[in-house]
């Protein structure tokens, strides 16, 4: 019966073997500004936050090869979070008082940037977050920036562009259904389209979530079509878009407008298999492949991006994410340069005062560390043809139609003449 | 005697904990310890119903969260101290405990564990539906100050978490060391032997659910103020029933030690991996030490040492 | 808001979406009604067939459903792998079946991790010409994409009860259920029996994996969200009745579908275990139990 000690002990100890491995190559050069986070590797937000990894670690490798920063070289320091929030606070003080690094960026998501947020602001730290919704809007931090470009109204970005396109229609629309996700985003997002829709004058006539879990949605599109909206706006994560749209088609409900935030419709593994069937679907975005969207650098990123996602296993186009997070280092990065140290006050109070030319274009924050404007676009799927991924990366398939400082297409009016 | 010298001990252990809080400054620490600490509890918690009298608990993850959220329905509605959210997740999460008891009287074995399981998505439900504890959107939650002890409020959570462990432990060892526990362990090994023998099996049963739903219910009482942030994917997550049902199965169940070895082994285990490793293979790790525990060392640690000690004798 | 109507699909969209749930399930009614294996890690057996049929679809364009049957020995194989692993170490030892709990939980993790390293963490979807297109008889919609599930999974039960009731197999591991000792007896080893049954269990996953990513996008740790869902129907039809388990998938499609139509999709779930508990409350062995 003894003999199965050493296996058990066997275990452990390559565990711990594993972890010295793990610290060892942190201290190879002289001197390297360290930037540490979680980040989501694994579990609901893995999608997203691995996308992002690759982005940060393109932008670490871009700026070492440029000689880095100060003249030092960058080096990360990273943890997954498991996107779970409870590991959160472990990570960033073991990040800050055991690996000691100087600056401290956020992980992917508002669930995993709050409870990182009083760990921050107990130590004074600048803190850059992605794709936080609202984190400081309790708060109120002045270090704290956040890269999305969702604006003053977090809430409200990812729904303007599809009501005001819809109010500006004739005749106007006169009633709306409003579903979504029983999750943060989804739950953000329904909370600024009931904004949108009572200052447009649009009556609400449907208003209900649905678990994240849900496999069929038949039942719920039903209900949506006996209450006869004339649009329909869903805010969902990826397994909901896929199944509000197929069961939508099943069940022939068309609205004049369909879609708004549903996320999943920005991933190549959803884009391709869903095919001509995201034809006519309105959905929010950040960055698509139009002319009026290029911005300095964007491509040459995504150059760089698209093959190493295809060798990493993460998503391939990479429209939605990795240009944010390259980003929000950019920012960062423009800023130790010109500052000329690592001192947090002082990169704080530069990249509240100053505007960044960045991949995604110009950024300028506000007071409360959102983006001073919102740029959340409105698009919309038009002439999807088959399941090809190519198609997704030429201009006309996405189309811009909000804000119209970048449009370039027009809404077509209603759903159904998309679909034909 | 022993009792003695073992409340002199956790006295000693509790003391230890509010003096590292002096020298230490090296917040990880706390954030680790408060991580593993919270493990001992609600393994004690699990081990309770668990292993004393071999009902099996699905939904730790329930018991938890709902101590959290009567935390955060407190601090939403009136602000309310440490203490009184600790002693209100105690007794809401009691309450459940003793009402599930109640309506699965008659239920045997893994129907109970069914219950419980079912009772987690319930409950989750109704969270993700309450607008007004954050619903499915989360509530960020503001610390207060950490009051003149402490330097920071991390400190004051660890020292409270390591009080409320070794009250659960105190907890568990006078369970183990009474008649209740014998008359659990008659549940455990054959319950209509027991009902037969006049054990009064209804009465013990509900008080292990109640006393055991008590515990998770305060283990979850400081979580708002330990992640600020509360939403329900978090608070209801798997890894709490996971792990609070493995943890005393990799330390031993018939014993208070159990639990705290499988606790201090797992929750170190998982902590370690995810700031060393940091990819899928942490929960890769998790998975093969569960797998290789329960095949390898089936009595869980103890059972190992047991073992060991009685080959060296013969 | 009340029709006729909605009433119908509703009830229809529960049966469909119930088929689907007696094909999920049918793997756990085995190996814990059955064999009381509580074999916690059968969803991520599921997500397995999911990514078989994803592979297969993906690269030759094979229908998902083929490619189910086609891995059926295949995970046949597997289960008989992991009832050896466990008989060896739990059952022989005389084991609680609570070690075994733990042992499939760690398995459940092993197969998580081994998918997201070999696929990664992008949603799954599958291509076929059915999905998305649908039957109307009258007022009644019925989607491709849930009927093939629910048509599906009624074959594979009725075809598993017949050849429990039906072949010797079948009556043998029938009768493991009952009194494995009369079995050795009769000069059968019970241990083989068994172990033909849970790989017969795994089997019917892959099948049932295929028809999940029919349905909606698969991603490798979407099997936690089944546990319970498997293990409630399995419970609530009562323990070792194949047939229960089938009326009690339909009982909570139906109660999920209704609830989703008609008071709100958020709630559907909670009434589903809802309506667990009540049973169990009231019948505790489920409303088909031995």
């Amino acid at each position: 019966m003894m003999r199965r000690w050493p296996v058990v002990g066997v275990l452990i100890a390559a565990a711990f073997a594993l972890s010295c491995v793990g610290d060892a190559g942190a201290q190879a050069t002289k001197q390297p500004i360290r930037i540490g986070f979680g980040m989501a590797l694994t579990g609901g937000l893995a999608a997203n936050g691995q996308g992002a990894l690759l982005a940060m670690q393109i932008w670490r490798d871009d700026v070492n090869k440029a000689g880095g920063l100060l003249g030092r070289p960058v080096e990360f320091t990273y943890y997954d979070d498991q996107t779970n929030g409870s590991t959160v606070p472990g990570i960033y003080t073991k990040l800050l008082d055991v690996d000691k690094v100087d600056l401290v960026v956020s992980g992917y998501g508002t669930n995993l940037i709050a409870p990182a947020m009083p760990i921050v602001m107990e130590r004074k730290l600048l803190f850059m977050g992605l794709f936080g919704l609202g984190n400081n809007e309790k708060h109120k931090y002045s270090r704290y920036f956040q890269i999305a470009p969702n604006g003053p109204n977090p809430a409200g970005s990812f729904s303007e562009g599809f009501f005001e396109l819809a109010a500006r229609q004739n005749p106007k629309p006169k009633t709306t259904a409003l579903v979504g996700d029983d999750a943060e985003f989804p739950q953000h997002a329904l909370v600024g389209a009931r904004e949108h829709a009572k200052r447009l004058g649009i009556q609400v006539v449907y208003d209900k979530t649905y678990p994240p879990s849900t496999v069929d949605y038949t039942p719920i599109v039903r209900a949506i079509k006996a209450t006869n909206p004339d649009i329909v706006f869903v805010a969902s994560y990826p397994p909901g878009s896929t199944g509000m749209i197929l069961a939508a088609q099943e069940v022939g409900l068309e609205p004049k407008m369909f879609g708004g935030g549903m996320v999943g419709l920005h991933f190549t593994s959803l884009l391709t298999k869903l095919g001509p069937k995201l034809n006519g679907i309105v959905d929010y975005g950040f960055w698509v492949p139009e002319p009026t969207m290029k911005s300095p650098g964007v491509e040459a990123f995504l150059q760089k991006y698209q093959p190493a996602a295809v060798k990493a296993g993460v998503d391939p186009l990479g429209f939605y994410l990795p240009p944010w997070a390259y980003a929000m280092m950019q920012v960062l990065g423009q800023a130790i340069e010109a500052t000329k140290g690592l001192d947090q006050q002082k990169l704080a109070e530069y990249i509240h005062a100053k505007e960044f030319d960045t991949v995604v274009g110009k950024v300028k924050f506000g007071p409360d560390g959102e983006w001073l404007k919102h740029r959340t676009v409105a698009m919309q799927f038009q002439n999807i043809k088959g399941n090809d991924v190519e198609q997704f990366r030429q201009p006309g398939k996405q189309v811009v139609l909000w804000p119209d400082e970048f449009k370039s297409g027009n809404l077509i009016y209603p759903y159904s003449a998309a679909r034909k | 005697m022993q009792a003695r010298w073992l409340l002199a001990l956790a006295g000693v252990l509790i003391v230890g904990a509010f003096v590292v809080t002096r020298t230490v400054d090296n917040r990880y620490v706390y954030f680790a310890a408060y991580g593993i600490l919270q493990y001992v509890l609600l393994a004690t918690a699990w081990n309770i119903l668990g292993g004393y009298t071999g009902y099996v608990n699905f939904g730790t993850g329930a018991f938890f969260a709902l101590g959290a959220y009567t935390s955060v329905f407190l601090i939403q509605a009136v602000q309310a101290p440490l203490v009184v959210l600790i002693v209100a997740g105690g007794l809401v999460s009691g309450l459940l405990g003793f009402g599930i008891g109640y309506l699965t009287l008659r239920l045997r074995g893994v129907f109970f564990s069914i219950a419980t399981l079912a009772l987690a998505v319930v409950l989750e439900t109704m969270m993700v539906n309450w607008e007004y504890v954050g619903g499915a959107k989360g509530i960020s939650i503001i610390r207060p100050s950490a009051g003149p002890l402490f330097t920071n409020y991390v400190q004051l959570l660890f020292v409270v978490m390591a009080a409320l462990a070794m009250g659960a432990v105190a907890v568990a060892w006078f369970i183990e060391h009474s008649r209740i526990g014998r008359g659990f362990a008659t549940i455990r090994d054959n319950e209509e032997a027991a009902e037969c023998m006049g054990v009064p099996t209804l009465r013990l049963k509900l008080l292990a659910t109640t006393v055991s739903g008590c515990l998770m219910g305060i283990a979850g009482a400081p979580f708002p103020y330990y992640i600020t942030f509360v939403e329900p994917v978090s608070a209801f997550n798997l890894s709490y029933a996971v792990n609070s049902l493995a943890m005393p199965m990799v330390g031993g169940t018939t014993s208070w030690v159990g639990p705290i070895i499988g606790a201090v082994l797992l929750g170190t285990l998982q902590q370690l991996a995810t700031v060393t490793i940091s990819s899928e293979l942490n929960l890769l790790i998790v998975g093969v030490v569960l797998v290789a525990f329960v095949v390898l060392a089936p009595e869980g640690i103890l059972g190992l040492l047991r073992r060991g000690t009685r080959r060296t004798r013969a | 808001m009340f029709s006729l109507d909605l009433f119908l699909n509703a009830l229809v969209a529960g049966v469909l979406l119930g088929g689907f749930y007696a094909a999920v399930s049918l793997g756990i009614s085995i190996a814990f009604g059955l064999l009381d294996v509580v074999n916690i890690g059968h969803p991520i057996f599921v997500i397995l067939g999911s990514y078989a049929a994803f592979v297969l679809n993906d690269a030759y364009g094979l229908d998902p459903l083929l490619s189910g049957v086609l891995f059926a020995p295949v995970f046949f194989l597997i289960g008989v792998v992991v009832y050896q692993v466990y008989y060896l170490s739990f059952e022989r030892k005389g084991e609680s079946p609570l070690r075994g709990l733990v042992f499939f939980f760690g398995l459940l993790f092993i197969i998580e991790v081994a998918l997201l390293l070999k696929f990664g963490v992008d949603y799954r979807l599958i291509e076929a010409p059915y999905i998305g297109r649908s039957i109307h008889i009258g007022e009644v919609g019925i989607a491709f994409r849930l009927l093939v599930p629910c048509v599906v999974g009624l074959l594979m039960t009725l075809a598993i009860t017949q050849f429990l009731s039906r072949t010797f197999y079948g009556r043998a591991i029938k009768g493991v259920a009952q009194d494995s000792l009369a079995l050795r007896l009769m000069g059968i080893d019970p241990v083989r029996i068994k172990t033909i049954a849970f790989g017969l269990g795994i089997a019917t996953a892959s099948v049932a994996g295929a028809l999940l990513i029919m349905i909606s996008p698969v991603e490798p740790s979407i099997g936690r969200a089944y546990i319970g869902r498997v293990f409630a129907i399995a419970v609530l039809g009562g323990l070792g009745s194949i047939g229960g388990t089938l009326t009690a998938a339909l009982i909570l499609g139906i109660a999920e579908s209704l609830t989703a139509t008609f008071s709100g999709p958020s709630w559907s779930l909670a009434v589903s275990f809802g309506i667990l508990l009540l049973v169990l409350a009231v019948r505790p062995a489920g409303l088909f139990g031995r």
